[in-house]
């Protein structure tokens, strides 16, 4: 392993520099991306945060377009590949809601049963990889790993395919998980030294969840961790039966956050199964709706921490874990902070999941008794779906949602697109065996959106700014800048201090969170729109 | 088509933006094979229900077979009758000889089955109609404030026969349309519906219609003439004014109780 590394350090040095596009030194990885954008968070503290300030609040305003590209998902001249039919065409395969690797001057990306590689430098298209798919749900794909020469990306019909970064040809493809019982798969792999972190998604059969790490060179299964117990196990107790436990559901489908000092992977899972009927799994549900700590090279549990006990609204618990160093009280602190789609901002010990802090980011929350001694949530039973409805806030797309917030060491202010909205929610499933989402989510309204900045150390909202938009995908840089989008079509550049808006570009609505690096001693914003990425630099 | 799948399908309209947005399975029209279905289910109560329970989610000794790995991953019946040949004595679950085309008639009430779990758009809301009508009118006359824009007499007028209940709980608690799912130019109009805005420029005369959209840099109304404008504007220029013909059913989402909606439900659906 040493060897391969020592030649990836030479050969990223060399390639780079005379070809213009190369493997991927994974020392990159594990630092703040400055010329490089190299796993979907940028690196793996998940802050969405840039050291960079070549563009900021005294020069944003001439900030200007560089290129736009727009994709294009014919198969016509594309390299392909996959198990489905000759005419197979998946739908929504044309948003990017991904965000790119930007390695070596290349930006690789993925949507459903697509891969690209386009030129960071001018927005041509390099190569394009179509998928042939078998089905599945093609909500979304939230892009790519890499290692060393290699990329990774997931498929809707569940398969884990690699990819020579030079060619876009595959190199092997592993079946991840049954399309049939409704799996489908959407998140980015995240590289960890050897291990190839895959994650999957699907909830309406009521099928069991679970993360695995594969090896990069062979695609073989390393490890495979279930996101409920069974029988015997630790949390067994959370459930009624082994039937509940073994169809609880638990997904696992957004990318994850990695201390490589502590080894602990931070991976937070999706919501229990049945959905929305919650009466055939009596008890909290572990580790469903959960932030849990796993040792990468083995897949065993190191701690967790349950964000929405017996959760009943899906509202999963799959927001990003943001790893945030600081000194608090003279004391270096390893802390993990999580704006939570039910509308709760968590802030814990990511050395051993204790809780420090937990406090509704939305003014219009009412499902909740109150929190308990650890920190958790206690959900008002009276707020569980019913056959006569009740109304609930947030709805079941939560307070906030998969776009990536951001966290700005500069400000210590924790960036989030938020929603106050509220649904009614209906019992469907009277059965004493109630199956897939066994009720309805009926939204009515929301009363604001906002985009808030939260004082990470107490909750408290320093700041928030209405727009359209809720859930969003967020950057901030060390040039004073919070980019984001307000719902409306307009890409924006606010001041972290502030929220007031500095410099905008009418593209249209953002479908990924803003990445930001430098190339040929320039700094381009990049970001998607739907079916096209657009990357701005200063002229 | 029935009075139920009417309600059944006017509730899936109402729905579709919470539904479709997330989900995007093929209706079932042309999927199955109805009369099949209606086979397979007389041939699955009499073979297997006994140990597999009347609805196929498991029984005393037999498993949920509408989450069976077997049974979602079969075509046809082709992989169900392989396995019915030998069954699993062991675990208790003899062979079974059936007739090849009984077989298909079985799986394809099951596949029915595994996709009415799995298929949120088929979902029918149940008998909402749970509360107390003498509540909900007190509730309407009083506390709800209804009254100061509705009237059972007056526009209320035998409304509780024009709407099914769950529609009409919908048109209180939601009154604003739910967007077009794949439309997001939808959502902004959604959002808006029944706000008005008035502008009044540094110069110029003043400006009033419905808002369409507003941002930190424009605002665009459709004015009474049907012309649609747009106005650039910054922190403090020119002066915006929004209101909300439907404020006071917003505010409520702040104050109703469950039972509140409940009882205004079975209140408005006396008003025949």
């Amino acid at each position: 392993m040493k060897t391969r590394f020592l030649l990836s350090f030479a050969l990223a040095a060399g390639c780079g520099a005379l070809l213009g596009q190369g493997p991927l030194d994974p020392a990159l990885l594990g630092k703040p991306p400055v010329d490089a954008w190299p796993t979907y968070h940028g690196d793996y503290s998940g802050r969405h945060y840039s050291t960079l300030n070549q563009i900021n609040q005294s020069n944003v305003k001439a900030l200007s377009l560089a290129w736009v590209h727009r994709i294009n998902i014919s198969p016509a001249g594309a390299i392909v590949g996959g198990e489905g039919p000759e005419d197979a065409v998946g739908g929504a395969g044309n948003i990017i809601k991904g965000i790119p690797l930007m390695v070596n001057g290349i930006s690789y990306f993925s949507t459903p049963d697509h891969a690209f590689a386009v030129d960071a430098r001018t927005g041509q298209e390099i190569w394009h990889y179509f998928w042939k798919t078998k089905g599945g749900i093609h909500i979304g794909n939230r892009g790519m790993g890499m290692y060393n020469n290699w990329l990774f990306f997931e498929t809707p019909d569940c398969y884990l395919v690699s990819l020579d970064a030079s060619t876009g040809k595959e190199r092997w493809h592993k079946l991840i998980a049954d399309v049939k019982q409704e799996y489908f798969c959407t998140p980015a792999p995240l590289i960890v030294r050897n291990h190839v972190i895959v994650g999957l998604g699907g909830d309406s059969l009521d099928v069991p969840g679970w993360l695995e790490s594969r090896d990069p060179e062979t695609g073989d299964v390393q490890w495979k961790w279930y996101t409920t117990p069974r029988p015997g196990q630790p949390g067994a107790e959370t459930w009624p039966d082994s039937y509940s436990m073994e169809h609880g559901g638990g997904m696992t489908w957004q990318p994850w956050t990695y201390d490589p000092q502590l080894n602990l992977l931070y991976v937070a899972t999706g919501n229990p199964n049945p959905v929305l009927a919650g009466h055939s799994r009596a008890g909290d549900n572990l580790w469903t709706a959960s932030i849990v700590a796993l040792n990468p090279d083995t897949g065993k549990l190191v701690w967790s921490f349950q964000v929405s006990p017996h959760d009943t609204h899906d509202w999963d618990g799959t927001q990003v874990p943001v790893l945030i160093d600081d000194v608090v009280n003279g004391q270096p602190r390893k802390l993990l902070a999580n704006a939570s789609r039910n509308g709760i901002f968590f802030l814990l010990d990511r050395t051993n999941g204790k809780n420090l802090l937990s406090k509704p980011f939305i003014e219009t929350l009412n499902w909740m008794k109150g929190i308990d001694a650890k920190g958790q949530p206690v959900p008002d039973a009276a707020k569980d779906p019913s056959i006569a409805g009740v109304l609930v806030s947030p709805n079941q797309t939560g307070a906030t949602n998969w776009p990536a917030p951001s966290f700005s060491p500069d400000t210590g202010l924790f960036y989030v697109g938020t929603q106050q909205t509220y649904s009614m929610f209906y019992l469907t499933d009277t059965d004493k065996r109630p199956q897939g989402y066994g009720g309805i989510n009926h939204p009515v309204g929301t009363l604001g959106n906002f985009l808030r900045a939260i004082d990470y150390k107490t909750g408290d909202i320093v700041w928030k700014h209405e727009t359209a938009s809720g859930a969003q995908g967020l950057l901030s840089t060390a040039g004073g800048l919070l980019f984001g989008n307000d719902g409306v079509g307009n890409f924006i550049a606010y001041d972290v201090k502030t929220g007031s808006p500095l410099w905008h570009a009418g593209i249209g609505n953002t479908t990924n969170a803003p990445q930001t690096y430098m190339l040929d001693g320039k700094q381009y914003v990049v970001v998607a729109v739907n079916d096209s990425l657009y990357a701005f630099y200063l002229q | 088509m029935s009075t139920q799948s009417n309600t059944r399908v006017l509730a899936m309209l109402l729905l579709t933006g919470a539904v479709t947005a997330l989900h995007s399975q093929p209706g079932p029209a042309g999927k199955f094979d109805e009369a099949a279905i209606e086979r397979g289910k007389s041939a699955y109560s009499a073979a297997c229900s006994f140990c597999h329970g009347s609805n196929a989610r498991g029984g005393e000794t037999g498993p949920d077979l509408v989450r069976s790995v077997l049974v979602i991953d079969d075509e046809n019946g082709k992989e169900l009758g392989a396995f019915l040949k030998t069954g699993r004595p062991a675990a208790g679950m003899p062979a079974f000889n059936l007739p090849e085309n009984q077989v298909r008639d079985i799986a394809e009430y099951l596949h029915r089955l595994v996709y009415a779990a799995a298929s949120r758009r088929e979902y029918a809301i149940l008998n909402i109609v749970t509360g107390n009508a003498q509540r909900g009118e007190a509730y309407f006359s009083g506390a709800g404030g209804c009254k100061a824009c509705h009237s059972p007499a007056g526009d209320l007028k035998g409304i509780g026969a024009k709407y099914e209940p769950v529609i009409l709980q919908d048109r209180f608690v939601n009154p604003r349309r739910t967007a077009i799912p794949g439309h997001p130019e939808s959502e902004g109009i959604v959002a808006n519906q029944g706000k008005t805005v008035r502008i009044t420029p540094a110069a110029g005369p003043v400006v009033s219609g419905d808002l369409i959209r507003i941002s930190d840099f424009h605002v665009t109304l459709r004015d009474a003439q049907g012309v649609t404008r747009t106005f650039a504007r910054t922190a403090n220029e020119p002066k915006v004014e929004i209101a909300d013909a439907l404020q006071a059913h917003m505010d409520l989402l702040r104050k109703y109780t469950d039972e509140n909606i409940h009882d205004l439900t079975a209140y408005l659906v006396t008003l025949k």
